[in-house]
């Protein structure tokens, strides 16, 4: 790609040279041009957008198709509480169908459950991306003492089993929250969610970060910063930080599907969010119970859930392979 | 490396020691009572005070912490007199909702954990190295486009729906007895029925694992044969298969068995969520049904902190095995 990119830009300067202009070009500008050209890139961003707006929307939505995801629309239900008519009651009214058991549509469900889904993912990769950010570039730059203990604590971090540790803790501390009147019911269990995500997930990528901060600040252009007289905060901001945006996008759109996937699996264990919200978790350890009666419940959240995570995860890669075109695939 | 040994044993103690009494302290300090927990509907603080002092629990947390490494090592004595009771060392405490000791617990869920872990970990070596490497020998063929779909859709499916979608496939075309299903057969009494048994959760799970180790082996070995010394080889006049198999691999293996030692050390611990699916009586059900049903303390304490020393344990033997595979790695 990069070799590609330079005979492009030789060429282009060969062409202007009758005019004697030369096409300068940003970083961001060459990885924007990389972008566009990729095109399962652009459309998995197009498709990962769609379902991020559909989740963020979710009210605006289903109030636009006369829908609720409270209401129980038991005339779309038999004698058996299944839903009457072929895959799952799909109809014009219910473009999904509708729930067997209490007789939801499943439509605003899975745009409601979405919405919690990302929101988790959202905050969660910001949160720890930000916490290791600050934590990367301060060990790395300043090394010393600070980065010896804080090493060893991250290290420790890594080596405790996370998954245990959410599920043993997770209604414990839920109830804690409660007791601290910061959130109720499952906003308490998001909010535990998201404190334990980011508790075991920002090590990694201060790691990252502080590898990649211990060798640029021996680059020249730091050096020459220092010897302006220009402050730490200020080579921080100013000539760091500019440098590592592309590692933090590059692992934001990593484990954006990451955490999506880890709150569906937490609240299918029955740790994380629960009934009446209706996270793909929920709907789907729900649909195993109806899987013999009704299979189209348990295949259309699953598929929604996949496009959703699948895209998100193209995009990761055309992301990546836009900002860094000599990273190989790991 | 004598020395880098005793450095890495040491250090790996300290980190077990740190880690157990972290978690001890963190079950220790939760608003939750475990003598409380200890006894159903039928509870008077009289019989709650007498449960404590049984379990010990009425004892500063660092002498609670003392008696439980002395009970790893010495077995433990619960009460006093008729109402006592004994667990045999290594006691990693006492259940008083399944009235068993931890330690039977575990030894009868360990087994059935272990075989689904090596089971499925030599399934997913095997698929995703075999795979990488035809996909990086065939670069850009069709063989790397099929390895890079399966990687893209082994990645993106959740393993909670992966394992629902092969268990209710398997249970429609009656390939697995749902009344067998669960049931624990040991390999060496029955090595057919125990296989038999396992096949699906060991795809499960392998499927996910298999997607990364493609991708992993792919790219090292990619990278490993643009490297000098294999142009070396190829000009000294070797087959490509002898270049593959004593040059390439040897060298793009080296660091996937760290990989595969951390993941293969995870799930030891338990494969929550797989366990579950398929409802085999592991680790990682016991220890989400002793969350969910009753809040089990002592049961989620041992399980937590053994998963903890597996990963901790395979971390220095990793490590180990590379210092010998690569010398470069004693001197840093």
């Amino acid at each position: 790609m990069a070799q590609v990119e330079q005979v492009e830009q030789a060429e282009q300067v060969e062409d202007d040279v009758a005019t004697f202009s030369i096409v300068q070009r940003t970083p961001r500008q060459i990885a924007w041009m990389r972008f566009k050209r990729n095109k399962v890139g652009v459309v998995s961003a197009c498709v990962a957008g769609f379902f991020f707006l559909a989740a963020y929307l979710a009210p605006v939505i289903t109030r636009i198709l006369g829908l609720s995801n409270t209401l129980t629309y038991s005339t779309t239900l038999n004698n058996f509480a299944m839903p009457i008519g072929a895959s799952g009651g799909m109809s014009l009214t219910h473009p999904l169908g509708v729930e067997p058991g209490a007789g939801r549509d499943l439509l605003s469900l899975l745009l409601y459950g979405s919405r919690i889904s990302f929101s988790v993912a959202v905050i969660t990769s910001v949160a720890s991306i930000g916490l290791g950010m600050l934590i990367g570039i301060t060990t790395g730059y300043f090394r010393g003492k600070v980065d010896a203990i804080v090493g060893r604590f991250s290290d420790f971090l890594l080596s405790f089993p996370s998954t245990f540790m959410i599920i043993a803790l997770a209604l414990p501390l839920t109830q804690r929250v409660e007791a601290l009147k910061i959130a109720k019911g499952n906003g308490a269990r998001i909010v535990v969610l998201v404190v334990f995500f980011v508790f075991f997930g920002w090590p990694g990528f201060a790691r990252l970060i502080r590898s990649q901060a211990f060798s640029m600040r021996e680059r020249d252009f730091v050096m020459a910063a220092q010897a302006l007289g220009a402050s730490s905060w200020r080579i921080i901001t100013r000539e760091l930080l500019p440098n590592l945006w592309p590692t933090a996008i590059v692992f934001l759109s990593i484990s954006l599907p990451g955490y999506l996937a880890a709150e569906a699996v937490f609240s299918f264990l029955g740790v994380g969010v629960q009934a009446p919200a209706s996270t793909f978790g929920l709907v789907l350890s729900d649909a195993v119970t109806y899987w013999r009666d009704d299979p189209a419940y348990l295949i259309i959240p699953s598929v929604y859930l996949i496009i959703i995570v699948l895209s998100l995860n193209l995009l990761g890669d055309a992301i990546r392979d836009a900002l860094d075109p000599k990273a190989v695939k790991a | 490396m004598l020395k880098y040994l005793i450095r890495r044993l040491a250090a790996t103690a300290l980190v077990i020691t740190l880690v157990s009494m972290s978690v001890f302290v963190i079950f220790a300090y939760l608003p939750m009572d475990p003598a409380r927990l200890t006894c159903g509907k039928a509870c008077t603080p009289s019989i709650i005070e007498a449960n404590r002092h049984r379990l010990g629990l009425d004892v500063p947390v660092q002498v609670q912490y003392g008696r439980f490494v002395k009970g790893l090592v010495a077995g433990r004595h619960y009460g006093e007199g008729v109402a006592s009771f004994d667990c045999p060392a290594p006691a990693f405490g006492y259940s008083f909702n399944k009235h068993a000791c931890v330690s039977t617990l575990i030894a009868d869920a360990f087994p059935v954990t272990f075989s689904l872990a090596i089971g499925s970990f030599i399934l997913w070596l095997l698929i995703g190295v075999s795979l990488g490497v035809v996909a990086a020998k065939r670069q850009g063929k069709w063989q790397d486009k099929a390895s890079t779909a399966f990687v893209l859709v082994g990645i993106s499916l959740p393993t909670f729906i992966s394992g629902i979608l092969i268990l209710l496939l398997a249970l429609k075309f009656n390939l697995i007895d749902p009344i067998e299903m669960g049931r624990w057969v040991s390999p060496f009494t029955d090595p057919i029925g125990w296989a038999r048994n396992f096949i699906f959760p060991w795809i499960t799970l392998a499927l996910a694992f298999a997607a990364t180790y493609t991708r992993f082996t792919r790219s090292n070995v990619l990278e490993t044969s643009s490297e000098d010394y294999i142009r070396t080889a190829r000009a000294k006049g070797l087959s490509e298969k002898v270049i593959l198999r004593k040059h390439t691999l040897r060298a793009a293996l080296a660091p996937i068995i760290t990989i595969a030692g951390l993941d293969f050390a995870g799930l030891l611990g338990g494969a929550i969520i797989t366990e579950n699916i398929f409802n085999l009586p592991g680790l990682g059900r016991l220890s989400i049904r002793a969350v969910l049903v009753d809040y089990d303390l002592p049961v989620i304490l041992t399980t937590t902190l053994l998963a903890a020393v597996f990963v901790v344990v395979m971390n220095l033997v990793v490590d180990i095995l590379y210092a010998y595979i690569d010398p470069r790695v004693r001197v840093a």
